[in-house]
């Protein structure tokens, strides 16, 4: 599972600007940053408030082929926000999204109304999504592990069998960029670890871009090439290893979580040719040094 | 009996019954059943404003129709306070306005009766040829529009990033819902014209298990419903579009009491 042809990730980009930095301070120009044209999608300066609150303040995001990114941040953090922007369904106030022109993206909504009030099969709601062949709509539900649900009501499903046929709804458009927003939500524990099983599947047998918006660390982390933790501004971004040390990342999740990610880290050293921690950092450095493709810089720590 | 009213009547009532079907599963299947309320019993102002002009009212509801659901999308707009509790209000409001715009119409007094409760034995060979070419295009339209409009009401975010312009979706189906009203105001009046649309549509959900077959059920139970209405009216002199309404009603209190009875007896909840 070594993933590597795409952009080195730096080990960390720390947040370019110093807390305090409203989008009304930055009147004029949208923004200083070219976006990434290589990139699937890639996004500048996003500001959006609703409300007179600053919901994104100045966002940077560019997520590549080949590369899962966790957007990780508590609650109310302005992830879902990001995404819609990233997605065109919510306009941003200030900023740009560059999609490459081949970009295709199957979204995994966060929600699904159980209580739907419209009648409709599992079948039914895959072929909404398109024009698929009877095996094409058979092949997909077996890969995702629903198969049984075909001709099930969606009002019936659980919730795992409902994330599993909105994925498969997404993998049927063949897309080149997958979108999960809190895709783990009333999915069991290994239910959950099956999830990120098929999704490092996709990135690695598809080539897909991942992103995956998720309200912690957790699990989702050892399989991400790049986690972005935003609490409306990006408060930094980089190798899971070193987001998870980040002082930043202390500060929103307190220092149990930080920890408590560094012990499963380890735990699961044995079962992945990943590196360790330390060396991890160092090896993803050096690599974003050899590179020099990205835009800032790596830092270090602060 | 099938004297030239009465066959007026049938052709009528059974054309709107078909054009209804579609309209009201998706005011079912996207909540909308107040919004079309409010939107219709703004009608009555529209026929004081075709009274005064002296056109046909239909145009006249048809254009007020038209000017309140804008008027509702625009108000949707903040989020401050629920759509919900606009409607609540407004749908008096817009009652109350109708009742004294049409009381200031100049000449003979206007009796509202038919206007908000039908006047189906009455319509004229003009209104049965609005109903059945204005059924047609609006028919045609939502034959078209089915695919977007369906994957709209089951996840307007996920059709959306999917690439379907919801904002030309969701208008084309308010104008086609006005036109309805507008057109169907005739038959069951302005204050049962939501009910025409809805409870057929509500009749057939426990019954359906596809978005294409509870079309065709609520069509049938409509059109079932103007058959047994209209009888009910001429053998006991009952007025005709109450008493479909009526019918109705009593298919989706029986349809709704054997989906609450078995889905009682199912052991998952």
């Amino acid at each position: 599972m070594s993933q590597r042809e795409g952009p080195a990730a730096p080990a960390l980009v720390p947040c370019g600007h110093g807390s305090g930095h409203a989008c009304a301070h930055r009147q004029g120009d949208a923004s200083p940053r070219p976006v990434d044209s290589v990139a699937l999608i890639s996004a500048r300066g996003i500001c959006v408030s609703r409300h007179g609150r600053d919901l994104l303040i100045d966002v940077d995001i560019d997520i590549h082929a080949r590369e899962i990114v966790t957007l990780i941040g508590p609650n109310g953090a302005g992830k879902t926000t990001l995404v819609r922007v990233l997605l065109g369904l919510e306009r941003p106030d200030r900023g740009v999204v560059h999609r490459r022109r081949d970009l295709k993206i199957g979204y995994v909504p966060q929600r699904f109304d159980s209580d739907i009030a419209i009648p409709m099969t599992v079948e039914g709601f895959l072929r909404l999504g398109g024009s698929y062949s009877d095996a094409h709509i058979d092949q997909i539900l077996k890969y995702v592990d629903a198969a049984s649900a075909r001709h099930q009501q969606l009002g019936e499903l659980s919730g795992g069998e409902t994330q599993r046929v909105l994925l498969a709804r997404a993998l049927l458009r063949q897309p080149n960029l997958l979108v999960l927003d809190e895709p783990v939500q009333g999915v069991d524990y290994s239910g959950e670890a099956d999830l990120y099983n098929l999704i490092a599947r996709l990135r690695d047998e598809a080539g897909y871009g991942v992103l995956l918006v998720s309200h912690d660390l957790h699990i989702v982390m050892a399989r991400s090439d790049r986690v972005i933790c935003l609490n409306h501004h990006v408060c930094c971004s980089g190798m899971p290893e070193a987001v998870a040390q980040h002082p930043s990342y202390g500060r929103l999740f307190g220092a149990e979580a930080a920890r408590a990610f560094a012990l499963y880290r380890h735990h699961h050293d044995h079962s992945h040719d990943l590196a360790g921690m330390p060396k991890a950092v160092t090896a993803a450095g050096d690599e974003a040094a050899g590179e020099g493709e990205r835009p800032r810089p790596a830092r270090g720590d602060e | 009996m099938l004297e030239p009213f009465f066959l007026r009547a049938l052709i009528a009532s059974l054309g709107l019954a078909l054009v209804a079907a579609p309209l009201g599963c998706f005011v079912v299947w996207q909540r909308m059943a107040y919004f079309g309320e409010t939107v219709a019993q703004a009608g009555l102002i529209g026929v004081a404003l075709g009274l005064a002009l002296q056109m046909d009212v239909t145009w006249g509801v048809l254009i007020v129709a038209l000017a309140v659901a804008a008027l509702l999308l625009w108000f949707s707009r903040q989020k401050l306070v629920a759509l919900d509790s606009i409607l609540g209000l407004l749908h008096h409001a817009a009652l109350a306005a109708g009742v004294i715009a049409t009381s200031m119409i100049k000449g003979a007094p206007v009796d509202l009766t038919g206007f908000l409760f039908g006047d189906v034995f009455a319509v004229t060979r003009q209104d049965v040829a609005i109903i059945l070419v204005g059924g047609a295009i609006v028919l045609a339209i939502v034959a078209w529009l089915w695919q977007p409009l369906l994957r709209l009401a089951v996840h307007e975010d996920l059709a959306a990033a999917e690439g379907v312009d919801r904002e030309l979706v969701r208008t084309a189906f308010i104008v086609l819902l006005a036109v309805a009203i507008a057109v169907a105001m005739k038959i069951v009046g302005i204050l049962l014209v939501m009910a025409f649309l809805v409870v057929p549509a509500v009749a057939a959900r426990p019954l359906s298990r596809t978005p294409e077959r509870m079309v065709a059920l609520t069509a049938l139970i409509a059109a079932g419903s103007v058959l047994s209405g209209l009888w009910l009216s001429a053998t006991f002199d009952s007025p005709g579009g109450p008493s479909i309404v009526l019918i109705m009603s009593v298919l989706a209190a029986v349809s709704l009491s054997w989906a609450s009875l078995s889905r009682a007896n199912r052991p998952r909840g």
